[in-house]
Protein backbone atom coordinates (compact mmCIF):
# COMPACT_ATOMS: atom_id res chain seq x y z
CA UNK A 1 0.00 0.00 0.00
CA UNK A 2 2.55 2.61 -0.85
CA UNK A 3 0.79 6.32 -0.85
CA UNK A 4 1.86 8.28 -4.01
CA UNK A 5 2.63 5.34 -6.65
CA UNK A 6 -0.84 4.54 -7.58
CA UNK A 7 -2.71 5.22 -10.18
CA UNK A 8 -6.36 6.06 -8.32
CA UNK A 9 -7.63 9.21 -8.64
CA UNK A 10 -8.30 10.24 -5.30
CA UNK A 11 -11.35 13.07 -5.04
CA UNK A 12 -11.76 14.93 -1.65
CA UNK A 13 -15.28 16.50 -2.00
CA UNK A 14 -14.78 19.05 1.18
CA UNK A 15 -11.23 20.50 -1.06
CA UNK A 16 -13.52 20.84 -4.28
CA UNK A 17 -16.73 22.47 -2.76
CA UNK A 18 -14.49 24.82 -0.99
CA UNK A 19 -15.08 28.06 -2.40
CA UNK A 20 -11.39 29.61 -1.93
CA UNK A 21 -8.26 28.01 -3.92
CA UNK A 22 -7.03 26.71 -0.72
CA UNK A 23 -4.04 24.26 -1.57
CA UNK A 24 -2.26 22.50 1.38
CA UNK A 25 -2.03 24.84 4.56
CA UNK A 26 1.66 24.81 5.55
CA UNK A 27 0.44 27.87 7.84
CA UNK A 28 -2.23 29.78 9.14
CA UNK A 29 -1.46 33.02 7.03
CA UNK A 30 -5.02 32.72 5.85
CA UNK A 31 -6.68 32.81 9.61
CA UNK A 32 -4.57 35.83 10.09
CA UNK A 33 -6.79 37.44 6.89
CA UNK A 34 -9.12 39.23 8.58
CA UNK A 35 -12.54 40.19 6.30
CA UNK A 36 -12.57 43.27 5.60
CA UNK A 37 -15.23 45.15 7.84
CA UNK A 38 -15.10 43.13 10.38
CA UNK A 39 -13.11 42.75 13.57
CA UNK A 40 -11.52 39.66 14.83
CA UNK A 41 -12.40 38.26 18.57
CA UNK A 42 -9.30 35.99 19.20
CA UNK A 43 -10.55 32.70 21.28
CA UNK A 44 -8.41 29.90 20.87
CA UNK A 45 -10.27 26.86 22.42
CA UNK A 46 -10.33 23.34 21.80
CA UNK A 47 -13.51 22.51 20.23
CA UNK A 48 -13.74 19.57 22.60
CA UNK A 49 -12.95 21.29 25.47
CA UNK A 50 -15.81 20.32 27.59
CA UNK A 51 -15.40 16.70 26.44
CA UNK A 52 -11.83 16.84 27.68
CA UNK A 53 -12.74 18.52 30.92
CA UNK A 54 -14.84 15.82 31.57
CA UNK A 55 -12.91 12.89 30.96
CA UNK A 56 -10.38 14.30 33.05
CA UNK A 57 -12.81 14.14 35.77
CA UNK A 58 -14.03 10.77 34.96
CA UNK A 59 -10.36 9.35 34.96
CA UNK A 60 -9.72 11.20 38.93
CA UNK A 61 -12.79 9.66 39.82
CA UNK A 62 -12.32 6.32 38.69
CA UNK A 63 -8.54 6.43 40.13
CA UNK A 64 -10.12 7.69 43.05
CA UNK A 65 -12.16 4.12 43.43
CA UNK A 66 -8.83 2.55 42.13
CA UNK A 67 -11.02 1.42 39.24
CA UNK A 68 -9.20 0.11 36.07
CA UNK A 69 -11.21 1.39 32.93
CA UNK A 70 -10.53 -0.37 29.39
CA UNK A 71 -12.34 1.47 26.55
CA UNK A 72 -13.19 -1.33 23.70
CA UNK A 73 -13.76 0.02 20.33
CA UNK A 74 -14.43 -1.59 17.15
CA UNK A 75 -16.39 -1.61 13.61
CA UNK A 76 -19.93 -3.61 14.15
CA UNK A 77 -19.60 -7.05 14.23
CA UNK A 78 -16.32 -7.76 14.94
CA UNK A 79 -17.20 -9.66 18.06
CA UNK A 80 -16.94 -7.63 20.72
CA UNK A 81 -19.52 -8.61 22.98
CA UNK A 82 -18.96 -12.30 22.88
CA UNK A 83 -15.21 -11.89 23.66
CA UNK A 84 -16.32 -9.76 26.50
CA UNK A 85 -18.62 -12.25 27.96
CA UNK A 86 -15.53 -14.69 27.50
CA UNK A 87 -13.14 -12.39 29.01
CA UNK A 88 -15.57 -11.73 31.87
CA UNK A 89 -16.18 -15.22 32.84
CA UNK A 90 -12.20 -15.64 32.76
CA UNK A 91 -11.60 -12.73 34.95
CA UNK A 92 -14.34 -12.25 37.19
CA UNK A 93 -13.56 -14.84 39.88
CA UNK A 94 -11.11 -12.76 40.64
CA UNK A 95 -11.13 -9.12 39.29
CA UNK A 96 -14.22 -7.16 40.38
CA UNK A 97 -15.76 -6.27 37.09
CA UNK A 98 -18.36 -3.77 35.26
CA UNK A 99 -19.87 -2.88 32.24
CA UNK A 100 -21.05 0.12 30.58
CA UNK A 101 -22.43 -1.26 27.21
CA UNK A 102 -23.60 1.65 24.11
CA UNK A 103 -25.58 1.02 21.35
CA UNK A 104 -27.38 3.74 19.18
CA UNK A 105 -30.69 0.92 19.68
CA UNK A 106 -31.56 -2.16 22.17
CA UNK A 107 -30.17 -3.79 25.13
CA UNK A 108 -29.11 -6.84 23.66
CA UNK A 109 -25.54 -6.70 24.52
CA UNK A 110 -26.52 -5.70 28.10
CA UNK A 111 -28.81 -9.30 28.51
CA UNK A 112 -26.06 -11.22 26.95
CA UNK A 113 -23.66 -9.51 29.58
CA UNK A 114 -25.08 -9.87 32.53
CA UNK A 115 -25.39 -13.41 32.44
CA UNK A 116 -21.70 -13.18 33.51
CA UNK A 117 -23.33 -11.44 36.34
CA UNK A 118 -21.31 -8.36 36.42
CA UNK A 119 -23.10 -5.15 36.82
CA UNK A 120 -24.25 -3.57 33.35
CA UNK A 121 -25.38 -0.14 32.22
CA UNK A 122 -26.29 -0.46 29.11
CA UNK A 123 -26.29 3.48 27.39
CA UNK A 124 -28.74 4.05 24.30
CA UNK A 125 -27.55 7.06 22.65
CA UNK A 126 -31.10 7.59 21.01
CA UNK A 127 -31.33 9.67 24.67
CA UNK A 128 -28.91 11.62 23.70
CA UNK A 129 -29.73 12.40 20.01
CA UNK A 130 -28.18 8.81 18.79
CA UNK A 131 -24.71 9.57 18.92
CA UNK A 132 -22.18 7.37 17.10
CA UNK A 133 -19.73 7.49 20.30
CA UNK A 134 -19.46 7.51 23.71
CA UNK A 135 -18.84 11.08 24.95
CA UNK A 136 -17.75 11.99 28.61
CA UNK A 137 -20.58 12.89 29.95
CA UNK A 138 -22.54 9.88 28.95
CA UNK A 139 -20.00 7.82 31.18
CA UNK A 140 -20.37 9.90 33.91
CA UNK A 141 -23.83 9.63 33.96
CA UNK A 142 -23.65 5.75 33.31
CA UNK A 143 -20.75 5.19 36.31
CA UNK A 144 -22.93 6.97 38.67
CA UNK A 145 -25.55 3.57 38.61
CA UNK A 146 -22.50 1.44 39.03
CA UNK A 147 -21.16 1.22 43.16
CA UNK A 148 -17.71 1.93 42.26
CA UNK A 149 -16.05 0.82 45.46
CA UNK A 150 -16.71 -2.69 44.40
CA UNK A 151 -15.10 -2.32 40.90
CA UNK A 152 -11.76 -3.03 40.02
CA UNK A 153 -11.78 -3.31 36.06
CA UNK A 154 -14.82 -1.34 34.25
CA UNK A 155 -14.88 -2.09 31.15
CA UNK A 156 -16.63 0.56 28.57
CA UNK A 157 -18.10 -1.55 25.34
CA UNK A 158 -18.25 1.37 23.05
CA UNK A 159 -20.60 1.79 19.85
CA UNK A 160 -19.19 -0.47 16.89
CA UNK A 161 -17.49 2.57 15.03
CA UNK A 162 -13.48 3.01 14.07
CA UNK A 163 -13.94 6.77 13.38
CA UNK A 164 -15.62 8.71 15.87
CA UNK A 165 -14.90 7.29 19.14
CA UNK A 166 -11.47 7.43 18.65
CA UNK A 167 -11.96 11.06 18.90
CA UNK A 168 -13.62 11.32 22.21
CA UNK A 169 -11.65 10.52 25.27
CA UNK A 170 -13.87 9.12 28.20
CA UNK A 171 -11.73 8.90 31.19
CA UNK A 172 -10.56 5.84 30.38
CA UNK A 173 -6.34 4.01 31.29
CA UNK A 174 -6.17 1.82 28.21
CA UNK A 175 -7.65 1.66 24.66
CA UNK A 176 -8.45 -1.67 22.98
CA UNK A 177 -9.68 -2.01 19.46
CA UNK A 178 -10.74 -5.35 17.97
CA UNK A 179 -11.11 -6.59 14.49
CA UNK A 180 -11.85 -9.89 13.05
CA UNK A 181 -10.35 -11.77 10.23
CA UNK A 182 -13.95 -11.48 8.00
CA UNK A 183 -13.00 -7.55 7.39
CA UNK A 184 -10.22 -6.14 5.23
CA UNK A 185 -7.27 -6.76 5.81
CA UNK A 186 -6.38 -2.87 5.18
CA UNK A 187 -8.66 -1.65 8.00
CA UNK A 188 -6.09 -0.25 9.93
CA UNK A 189 -4.80 1.98 6.70
CA UNK A 190 -8.45 2.91 5.96
CA UNK A 191 -8.82 4.14 9.76
CA UNK A 192 -5.26 5.24 11.01
CA UNK A 193 -6.64 7.38 13.76
CA UNK A 194 -8.26 4.30 15.54
CA UNK A 195 -4.83 2.47 15.34
CA UNK A 196 -2.84 4.94 16.54
CA UNK A 197 -4.92 6.14 19.37
CA UNK A 198 -5.51 2.19 20.94
CA UNK A 199 -2.94 0.85 23.80
CA UNK A 200 -3.74 -2.86 21.82
CA UNK A 201 -5.88 -4.61 18.81
CA UNK A 202 -7.55 -7.77 19.20
CA UNK A 203 -7.61 -10.07 15.68
CA UNK A 204 -10.59 -11.70 16.05
CA UNK A 205 -12.33 -14.94 14.33
CA UNK A 206 -9.30 -16.62 13.69
CA UNK A 207 -11.49 -19.99 14.18
CA UNK A 208 -12.86 -18.99 10.67
CA UNK A 209 -9.34 -18.85 8.88
CA UNK A 210 -9.72 -21.94 7.49
CA UNK A 211 -12.74 -20.46 5.12
CA UNK A 212 -11.58 -17.33 4.61
CA UNK A 213 -8.81 -16.20 2.27
CA UNK A 214 -7.37 -13.78 4.89
CA UNK A 215 -3.85 -12.65 4.94
CA UNK A 216 -3.09 -12.17 8.76
CA UNK A 217 0.19 -11.03 8.73
CA UNK A 218 -0.78 -8.57 5.95
CA UNK A 219 -2.97 -7.68 8.87
CA UNK A 220 -0.58 -7.36 11.17
CA UNK A 221 2.03 -5.59 9.46
CA UNK A 222 -0.91 -2.90 8.33
CA UNK A 223 -1.19 -2.37 12.25
CA UNK A 224 2.00 -1.96 12.95
CA UNK A 225 2.79 0.24 9.85
CA UNK A 226 0.27 2.76 11.78
CA UNK A 227 1.03 2.27 15.49
CA UNK A 228 4.96 -0.12 15.64
CA UNK A 229 4.91 -1.14 18.77
CA UNK A 230 1.07 -2.08 19.54
CA UNK A 231 0.63 -5.59 20.67
CA UNK A 232 -1.48 -7.77 18.59
CA UNK A 233 -3.86 -10.54 20.12
CA UNK A 234 -4.94 -13.30 17.49
CA UNK A 235 -7.78 -15.19 19.19
CA UNK A 236 -11.32 -16.47 18.73
CA UNK A 237 -13.96 -15.41 21.37
CA UNK A 238 -15.98 -17.93 20.33
CA UNK A 239 -13.42 -21.08 20.54
CA UNK A 240 -11.21 -19.37 23.35
CA UNK A 241 -8.02 -20.34 20.83
CA UNK A 242 -5.65 -17.82 21.82
CA UNK A 243 -6.84 -15.99 24.73
CA UNK A 244 -4.24 -16.32 27.06
CA UNK A 245 -2.19 -13.65 25.85
CA UNK A 246 -4.90 -11.24 26.15
CA UNK A 247 -6.02 -12.11 29.61
CA UNK A 248 -2.98 -12.09 30.57
CA UNK A 249 -2.45 -8.59 29.31
CA UNK A 250 -5.52 -7.05 30.70
CA UNK A 251 -4.61 -8.76 34.18
CA UNK A 252 -1.60 -7.31 34.19
CA UNK A 253 -2.81 -3.67 33.14
CA UNK A 254 -5.60 -4.43 36.38
CA UNK A 255 -3.01 -4.65 38.56
CA UNK A 256 -0.77 -2.10 37.47
CA UNK A 257 -3.82 0.07 38.50
CA UNK A 258 -4.96 -1.01 41.66
CA UNK A 259 -1.76 -1.47 43.04
CA UNK A 260 -0.81 2.07 42.66
CA UNK B 1 -20.42 11.36 11.78
CA UNK B 2 -20.22 13.74 14.91
CA UNK B 3 -19.65 16.19 13.16
CA UNK B 4 -23.43 17.95 14.09
CA UNK B 5 -22.07 17.76 18.10
CA UNK B 6 -18.55 19.71 16.49
CA UNK B 7 -20.55 22.30 15.07
CA UNK B 8 -22.76 22.69 18.17
CA UNK B 9 -20.13 23.10 20.33
CA UNK B 10 -18.49 25.53 17.41
CA UNK B 11 -21.95 27.70 17.69
CA UNK B 12 -21.76 27.31 21.50
CA UNK B 13 -18.22 28.15 22.14
CA UNK B 14 -18.39 31.40 18.99
CA UNK B 15 -21.99 32.74 20.70
CA UNK B 16 -20.33 33.03 24.31
CA UNK B 17 -16.97 34.49 23.05
CA UNK B 18 -19.29 37.89 21.12
CA UNK B 19 -18.32 41.23 23.42
CA UNK B 20 -21.44 41.83 25.33
CA UNK B 21 -21.50 45.88 24.23
CA UNK B 22 -22.41 44.84 20.61
CA UNK B 23 -26.44 43.87 20.53
CA UNK B 24 -27.61 42.26 17.83
CA UNK B 25 -23.94 41.91 16.15
CA UNK B 26 -23.89 39.25 13.26
CA UNK B 27 -20.88 36.60 12.95
CA UNK B 28 -19.69 36.77 9.39
CA UNK B 29 -16.47 34.62 9.91
CA UNK B 30 -15.65 31.98 12.28
CA UNK B 31 -11.73 30.33 12.08
CA UNK B 32 -11.22 27.03 12.76
CA UNK B 33 -7.64 24.85 12.63
CA UNK B 34 -8.75 21.19 12.49
CA UNK B 35 -5.83 18.42 12.08
CA UNK B 36 -6.07 16.19 9.07
CA UNK B 37 -6.31 13.50 11.53
CA UNK B 38 -9.04 14.61 13.45
CA UNK B 39 -11.90 12.62 12.49
CA UNK B 40 -13.48 15.29 11.07
CA UNK B 41 -15.02 15.92 7.37
CA UNK B 42 -14.60 19.60 6.64
CA UNK B 43 -17.81 19.56 4.31
CA UNK B 44 -19.91 17.39 6.62
CA UNK B 45 -19.21 19.89 9.38
CA UNK B 46 -19.98 23.33 6.95
CA UNK B 47 -23.02 21.38 5.94
CA UNK B 48 -24.27 20.77 9.98
CA UNK B 49 -22.87 24.17 11.25
CA UNK B 50 -25.42 25.74 8.32
CA UNK B 51 -28.43 23.81 10.01
CA UNK B 52 -27.77 24.53 13.84
CA UNK B 53 -26.42 27.95 13.23
CA UNK B 54 -30.18 29.15 12.29
CA UNK B 55 -31.41 31.39 14.35
CA UNK B 56 -28.10 31.97 16.36
CA UNK B 57 -26.04 35.37 15.80
CA UNK B 58 -23.85 32.72 13.95
CA UNK B 59 -26.11 32.39 11.20
CA UNK B 60 -24.92 32.78 7.96
CA UNK B 61 -21.28 32.63 9.07
CA UNK B 62 -18.40 31.17 6.58
CA UNK B 63 -16.72 28.67 8.36
CA UNK B 64 -12.82 29.07 7.86
CA UNK B 65 -11.45 25.82 8.24
CA UNK B 66 -7.54 25.98 7.88
CA UNK B 67 -6.34 22.49 7.85
CA UNK B 68 -3.33 21.55 9.70
CA UNK B 69 -0.56 19.03 8.16
CA UNK B 70 0.26 15.31 10.35
CA UNK B 71 3.71 15.91 11.30
CA UNK B 72 6.04 13.83 13.38
CA UNK B 73 9.21 13.81 14.62
CA UNK B 74 10.98 10.47 14.95
CA UNK B 75 12.19 9.85 18.45
CA UNK B 76 15.58 7.83 17.45
CA UNK B 77 16.90 10.48 14.73
CA UNK B 78 14.66 13.38 14.95
CA UNK B 79 13.99 14.00 11.49
CA UNK B 80 10.45 15.94 11.16
CA UNK B 81 8.12 14.84 8.15
CA UNK B 82 4.85 15.44 6.92
CA UNK B 83 2.80 12.08 6.86
CA UNK B 84 0.45 12.06 3.80
CA UNK B 85 -0.31 8.50 4.14
CA UNK B 86 -1.00 5.49 6.46
CA UNK B 87 2.68 4.83 7.43
CA UNK B 88 3.84 6.07 10.94
CA UNK B 89 7.39 4.49 10.77
CA UNK B 90 10.35 6.89 10.91
CA UNK B 91 11.49 7.38 6.89
CA UNK B 92 14.95 8.04 7.51
CA UNK B 93 15.64 5.29 9.92
CA UNK B 94 12.29 3.28 10.32
CA UNK B 95 12.00 3.65 13.89
CA UNK B 96 8.74 3.56 15.26
CA UNK B 97 9.09 5.86 18.01
CA UNK B 98 7.59 8.65 16.78
CA UNK B 99 5.73 11.90 18.46
CA UNK B 100 3.00 13.33 16.38
CA UNK B 101 3.79 17.05 16.60
CA UNK B 102 0.27 18.52 14.88
CA UNK B 103 -2.84 17.05 13.07
CA UNK B 104 -4.85 15.86 15.85
CA UNK B 105 -6.15 20.17 16.30
CA UNK B 106 -9.83 20.86 16.36
CA UNK B 107 -9.74 24.34 17.35
CA UNK B 108 -12.03 27.28 17.29
CA UNK B 109 -9.24 30.02 16.96
CA UNK B 110 -11.38 33.44 16.43
CA UNK B 111 -14.46 34.97 15.22
CA UNK B 112 -14.77 37.98 12.87
CA UNK B 113 -18.00 39.89 13.64
CA UNK B 114 -19.58 43.15 11.22
CA UNK B 115 -17.33 45.91 12.52
CA UNK B 116 -20.31 48.38 12.56
CA UNK B 117 -24.19 47.89 12.23
CA UNK B 118 -24.72 48.29 8.38
CA UNK B 119 -27.94 47.82 6.56
CA UNK B 120 -27.00 46.04 3.66
CA UNK B 121 -28.62 42.52 3.33
CA UNK B 122 -25.93 40.36 1.49
CA UNK B 123 -23.06 40.39 4.00
CA UNK B 124 -21.26 37.49 2.44
CA UNK B 125 -18.59 37.79 -0.32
Amino acid sequence: MKMGSNKIQIVRHHKDFHKMPHTHSQGSTEVGTVKSGTREIKIVRRVLDVNEKMAAQNRQLFTDHGVFVLNMMSSPGSGKTTMLVKTLAAVMPDIECAVIVGDICTTNDADRLAVSGAPVVQINTDEFGGDCHLAAHVIEKAAGGIDLHHVQLLIVENIGNLVCPAEFDIGEDARVVVLSVTEGEDKPLKYPLMFRVCDAAVLNKIDLLPYLEYDVEDAVKNIRQIHPDMPVFQLSAKSEEGFGPWLAWLRRKVDQKIKR
Amino acid sequence: MHEMGIAMQIIEIASASIPKDVPDVRVERVNLKIGKLAAVVPESLRFCFEIASKETPLAGAELHIDEIPVVARCKACQAEWVISGPVFTCASCNSGQIDILSGRELNIESIEIAEEESNHEDGQQ
